[in-house]
């Protein structure tokens, strides 16, 4: 298994890591026993992403790959950001060992859980879906053929 | 300190010695011939492996004639584990196997593939150190017990289990007695005789042998079945023309390990120190496994609220090399399954580190990791969503 340049890069450099106090948006996903957890701050002001960051415990590609859905996302408009994919995530850092796929499909919803409280502090509807919390319920995703 | 190359996974495996490829080069320049040929080039071939045969043999308390070169450990084990079970079906129509939640995945999938074979399987537990539950033991242990398979010496967390005493437990039932010894050649003293073991494997590649080596000792009037048909070289017993280089690098790596043996104090020093620091300056840190019943160069310790596999790969970049027990390290995803047999929970097995150390290991390459580590486990930490931060 081996990670690529652009993976590499954002596992040994981070972008966005840290907290935002009084985050408009926040949300926390995955959990301990399977090793992974992201947690995504947001800073929205008129439904633009102005600021974003995380925190992440988890493998190289789950710290690169919160890294690089928070550089994905800001600057956007949270609608832009909702249709952030797993799969863009993976492209933009030059692909992922498919056993790592799940890492990102992680970012995703970490977006997506920051994006539902955003949501439901301003008292809009959610119309998307929502990562659900799990406990001790450990997702490998489907491994794409190579 | 400058930027230094520690190679601390010797464990996983270990560079060939400079003696070793030195003793081999003639068996592959010069000495050639296949040793079942009967003109001169194929007897001086035939001299190496009788040579090395002879040598492994001394070193481990055993007869030339009780010593079968393989492929590796992972051949040995399998052939053990399978052919031993098997053989006492045959001879006595025993069904039953017990082995260890901890061993090797080449013991643990021989099992499984036992199972498959209507044989019924006892995976004992061991306690919170890592050490055999004997009282589980000796409450599986039955007439029906065809082999007992046990390992000398875990490759996680170093413990050693008590071969001797399971071996006389095993033989007053009247089972078989295999113990996977691939961890513990070369770094603890191995007798196969004081042991009383009916079957032992060990992997070249541990200790400075190349990889794709190794043998099963199998107590004379013993007889398993053959593993690998074809041409009858082993004495029957494991067909394929010999890896003589190959071998006779085993056995010179295994007579320089078993003369370093007097100095294994170093080794263990160099990481009981290491263990102190890292204990004492690096909060939230647990101690696996036993700290005296254990190998001299094996440390496993668990960092909280952090994984793994991050650990791994941000010490590579700084030129240090260690393994971890985390799932998103594994091909399966799955933690490490010693670490949640010794009760350790999944998080924490996720923040595992082992270290092991060899003869090759310098103070300076453990001054070199204390001085690395803390920093990179606090950044880790620094940016994990559950560390409550020092001392809490
Ligand atoms: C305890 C144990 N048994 C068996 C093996 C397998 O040996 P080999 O790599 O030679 O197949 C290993 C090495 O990974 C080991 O540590
Ligand atoms: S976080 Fe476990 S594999 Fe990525």
């Amino acid at each position: 298994m081996q990670y690529s340049e652009k993976v590499m890069d954002h596992f040994a450099h981070p972008r966005n890591v840290g907290e935002i106090e009084n985050a408009d948006g926040v949300g926390t996903v995955g959990n301990a026993t399977c090793g992974d957890i992201m947690q995504m701050f947001l800073k929205i002001e008129n439904d633009v992403i102005v600021d974003a960051k995380f925190k992440t415990f988890g493998c190289g590609a789950a710290i690169a790959t919160s890294s690089m859905a928070t550089e994905l996302i800001k600057g956007h408009t949270v609608k832009e950001a909702l249709e952030l994919t797993n799969k863009a995530v993976v492209e933009a850092l030059g692909g992922l060992p498919a056993i790592k796929i799940h890492c990102s499909v992680l970012a995703e919803e970490a977006v997506r859980a920051a994006l539902a409280d955003y949501y439901k502090k301003i008292g809009r509807e959610i119309d998307f879906e929502v990562p659900e919390a799990e406990e001790n319920v450990c997702h490998v995703h489907e491994i794409p053929e190579e | 300190m400058e930027n230094r190359f520690v190679y601390a996974d010797n464990a996983a495996t270990t560079p060939v010695a400079p003696e070793v490829v030195a003793a081999m080069t003639p068996y592959l320049t010069e000495y050639w011939g296949n040793p079942s040929s009967m003109y001169s080039k194929g007897r001086e071939a035939r001299r190496g492996l009788d040579e090395a045969r002879e040598k492994v043999a001394t070193l481990l308390g055993a007869q030339p004639n009780e010593i079968y070169f393989t492929s590796g450990g992972t051949e040995a084990d399998n052939w053990a584990v399978k052919g031993g079970a098997r053989y006492m079906r045959k001879k006595q129509g025993r069904t039953h196997v017990i082995t260890s939640t901890i061993e090797h995945p080449a013991v643990l999938r021989s099992c499984e593939a036992l199972e498959r074979e209507g044989f019924r399987v006892s995976y004992v537990a061991v306690d919170k150190n890592g050490i055999l539950d004997m009282e589980k033991f000796k409450a599986e242990l039955d007439d029906d017990t065809a082999i007992v398979a046990v390992m000398f010496a875990n490759n996680e967390i170093g413990t050693l289990q008590p071969i001797e005493e399971l071996t006389k437990l095993a033989h007053e039932k009247g089972a078989l007695m295999f113990t996977d010894a691939v961890q513990a050649m070369g770094s603890v003293p191995v007798n196969v005789r004081e042991l009383g073991v009916d079957m032992l494997s060990l992997s070249g590649h541990k200790f400075n042998a190349p990889k794709g080596t190794g043998a099963l000792y199998m107590r004379r009037g013993l007889k398993i079945d053959k593993y690998i048909d074809g041409g009858g070289q082993e004495r029957m017993m494991r067909s394929g023309t010999e890896n003589v280089a190959g071998i006779v690098g085993l056995a010179t790596a295994l007579e320089l390990a078993v003369s370093r043996l007097p100095d294994t104090e170093r080794i263990r020093k160099m990481r009981d120190r290491l263990a102190d620091y890292i204990l004492k300056n690096i909060p939230h840190t647990i101690y696996n496994g036993d700290p005296v019943r254990r190998l001299p160069g094996n440390l496993n310790i668990s960092f909280e609220y952090i994984e793994g596999e991050s650990l791994l790969l941000l010490l590579d970049m700084a030129g240090i090399c260690i393994s971890t027990g985390s799932a998103c390290s594994s091909n399966s995803l799955e933690p490490s399954h010693v670490l949640l047999s010794i009760g350790l929970p999944a998080e924490k097995a996720h923040g595992s580190m082992r270290v092991s150390l060899s003869h090759l290991n310098t103070d300076e390459d453990v001054d070199y990791i204390i001085e690395k580590l803390p920093g990179i486990v606090a950044r880790l930490r620094a940016m994990s969503p559950i560390y409550p931060g020092e001392g809490k």
